[in-house]
């Protein structure tokens, strides 16, 4: 076992698959430069000296490497690709969403698109551009697999299962939630280190974590609002308020079993997001819950989520933008009383 | 990469040319850097929020380039903007208390470092997306020539734009309808960490120009006078009707990507090179040769630049942050 952030647990995974299987590679910007970061985040830091050939940096131009991830995985391989920004995806994503994720049934079955497009995103002082909360926008396509992860263990485990699934994964990565260290460190970084086992494990892509138990109310956030909708309860439970935490984690496919297993024990729910509200994915896990599970609401679903604005730059406007603990504990109390 | 220009004759001379106006020039090429060295400080400090993309040693390029522009031209810039900001015309004030997030900044703090602009002085807000404003521009000189507005629209962006597919788009479009955009690329060598010939078969990227059919040139972008010349005939030419105008101007970051960036991945020598090139030593040189320029002028430019700045930290450090209503306004008009 060690303690491991998630840069450092995504680096070993991506060693670790790299390692176990040849034609995994990483492909992206400034991942592998001598003297460089090893990607806007550390996760790649080092990687090019083990794998010599096999960290491909490339020009800054999104929607051309993601492209040519597209095509490699169809030829065989297993690329790992990354954009410096979630907010970047928009340039790739003719490939991603015309391509990767339709590939497979415009041959009637015959191409797989083995693929890995991992993508940093949140609100960290950086302005309208840097900013967004990009998972809605592909949670939506038919033929991708999309994860967002929030622990150190899940990031390793997810990674893994996403490496050696068939189909393109696309996974979200908090930018507060890496623990990257020295120049790249992010301040207001938010603790999500874990015990990181020695032997080999995958995290599946489908199922989401119950993080903590209750019983009166449940909240589901994921990425940053997974550790604030944690924080809350806490808050919560010193009100005599049990709320059960469950990280949603998979966002395509969202995992109702889970999730209603648990409004059968609360009748209660709370969405948190970070990102505008309207047409978010708590938007899509309300009709869900009211499709898979509406028999087990004891009252109305309750989201917390960004106002419909962009990002906006200064600390004040964005800290208000940003869901925050004391908006999800006013929220399940209110519902509670409900 | 050899960082001497092709020639061309300055349309200024520093000898001839008017006193009050190259001493203005110079003003400018120091705000910036003191300008930037503030920021860094600040930032490092703590007291500044957000993030900063800085353009120490590149100050020829963005003062060059603005002096050649009218008022009611346009640029757009880039998440390094601060310098293009400060020669367009924006005012320390308004860019310090942007920087510091308050409402009295130049966006009211809704756009911070890498949004920097003001329409009034002609500075779209900086585009962060690499490439990014680049079709913009040809959208806004298109509109220029439809209109039959005399104006046209300075476009930076870095070497590492030219990757992009938005580049191949917007100065295509603007080459075929002969829009009165000058594409500004500010080559520094790096687009991040990444150094050019990692990334380019052909790193001239004047060349480029010819493949879309239009005049493109190399210029050495550490001489603010060479850089007014080049950008003076682009505009000109942009203005006849006969644009667009690439101008590839060769310049060097001094300082780190962005943050607290080490700058590790720039060779030593190529370093000291560049730093032996610096724009700003260059300009004082070029006018202390003149007999009615003394070190005491270009001190007592330093000097004035240095207490705007200081008594501009000391306004935005005390500027009213936006009330949280502020929020949800400006999203629609
Ligand atoms: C579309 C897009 N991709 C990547 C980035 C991240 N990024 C910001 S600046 C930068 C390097 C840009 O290099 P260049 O265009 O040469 O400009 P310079 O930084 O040298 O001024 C990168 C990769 C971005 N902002 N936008
Ligand atoms: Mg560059």
């Amino acid at each position: 076992m060690k303690r491991q952030g998630i840069a450092e647990a995504l680096r070993d995974a991506i060693t670790e698959e790299m390692a176990r299987d040849t034609r995994v590679f990483c492909i992206g910007e400034d991942i592998g430069v001598p003297g460089g970061w090893g990607g806007a985040f550390t996760v790649t830091l080092g990687l090019a000296e083990k794998f010599p050939g096999r960290i491909i940096d490339t020009p800054i131009a999104e929607l051309g490497f993601t492209g040519i991830a597209v095509g490699a995985a169809m030829m065989g391989l297993r690329p790992i690709a990354d954009v410096q920004y979630g907010d970047f995806l928009f340039l790739a994503s003719d490939q991603l969403i015309n391509n990767a994720a339709k590939l497979r049934y415009m041959s009637g079955g015959a191409i797989k698109v083995p693929m890995v497009m991992r993508a940093p995103v949140g609100a960290t002082g950086r302005g309208s551009q840097h900013a967004q909360s990009m998972e809605r926008y592909f949670t939506g396509v038919p033929g991708l697999k999309v994860v967002a992860v929030s622990t150190a263990f899940d990031a390793k485990g997810m990674l893994k299962a996403a490496v050696r699934d068939d189909n393109p994964v696309m996974i979200f990565e908090h930018k507060l939630l890496y623990g990257s260290k020295g120049a790249r460190a992010e301040p207001g970084a938010v603790d999500a280190t874990s015990e990181i086992p020695d032997e080999d494990y995958v995290v599946p892509l489908d199922r989401a974590a119950v993080r903590r138990e209750g019983r009166h109310v449940t909240i589901l956030g994921w990425l940053l609002m997974a550790h604030f909708a944690r924080q809350a309860a806490e808050i919560l439970a010193q009100e005599g308020i049990e709320a059960e935490v469950i990280d949603v984690r998979s966002l395509s496919p969202i995992d109702y079993e889970t999730i209603g297993a648990s409004l059968r024990k609360t009748g209660r729910v709370v969405i948190v997001e970070e990102g505008p509200k309207t047409g978010g994915v708590s938007a899509e896990i309300a009709a869900g819950i009211m499709e898979n599970c509406a028999d087990a609401l004891m009252a109305p679903v309750v989201r917390v989520a960004s106002a419909d604005v962009p990002v906006p730059f200064t600390p004040v406007l964005e800290n208000a933008y940003r869901p925050d603990v004391p908006r999800i504990v006013e929220a399940a109390r209110q519902l509670v009383q409900h | 990469m050899n960082p001497t220009s092709t020639p061309s004759t300055p349309a200024v001379s520093v000898l001839t040319g008017d006193r009050s106006f190259l001493l203005r020039l110079y003003e400018q090429l120091v705000l910036i850097r003191e300008f930037e060295e503030r920021v860094k400080f600040l930032f490092l400090e703590g007291t500044m929020p957000g993030t900063i993309h800085q353009c120490q040693g590149q100050e020829a390029t963005a003062v060059g380039v603005c002096a050649a522009l009218r008022a009611d031209d346009y640029i757009t810039s880039t998440f390094r903007g601060h310098g293009h900001a400060l020669a367009k015309g924006l005012g320390v004030q308004e860019m310090l208390d942007e920087l510091f997030g308050a409402v009295t900044g130049c966006c009211k703090g809704k756009g911070g470092s890498m949004h920097m602009g003001n329409m009034d002085k002609g500075m779209v807000p900086g585009i962060a997306i690499v490439g990014g404003g680049i079709p913009l521009a040809a959208g806004m000189a298109l509109a220029f020539k439809m209109q039959r507005r005399p104006q046209v629209v300075a476009c930076f962006f870095g070497d590492g734009a030219v990757a992009e597919g938005a580049f191949h788009e917007g100065v295509n479009m603007a080459a075929i309808w002969n829009l009165p955009v000058v594409f500004v690329c500010e080559n520094n060598l790096y687009g991040a960490s990444t150094r050019i010939d990692k990334v380019m078969k052909n790193p001239r990227v004047s060349d480029r120009a010819a493949s879309y059919g239009f005049r493109g040139e190399t210029v050495d972008g550490n001489d603010v006078l060479a850089v007014l010349g080049a950008a003076r005939r682009a505009a000109a030419e942009c203005r006849e009707g006969q644009g667009p105008v690439l101008l590839e101007l060769l310049t060097y970051r001094r300082t780190g990507h962005s943050r607290r960036d080490a700058c590790h991945y720039q060779a030593k020598d190529e370093r000291e090179a560049w730093f032996a090139r610096d724009p700003i030593e260059r300009y004082a040189a070029q006018l202390l040769t003149r007999s009615d320029v003394t070190l005491a002028d270009l001190a007592a430019v330093k000097a004035r630049v240095i207490q705007e700045i200081d008594a501009g930290v000391e306004r935005a450090k005390r500027a009213p942050q936006p009330t949280v209503a502020e929020l949800t306004t400006d999203v629609l008009a």
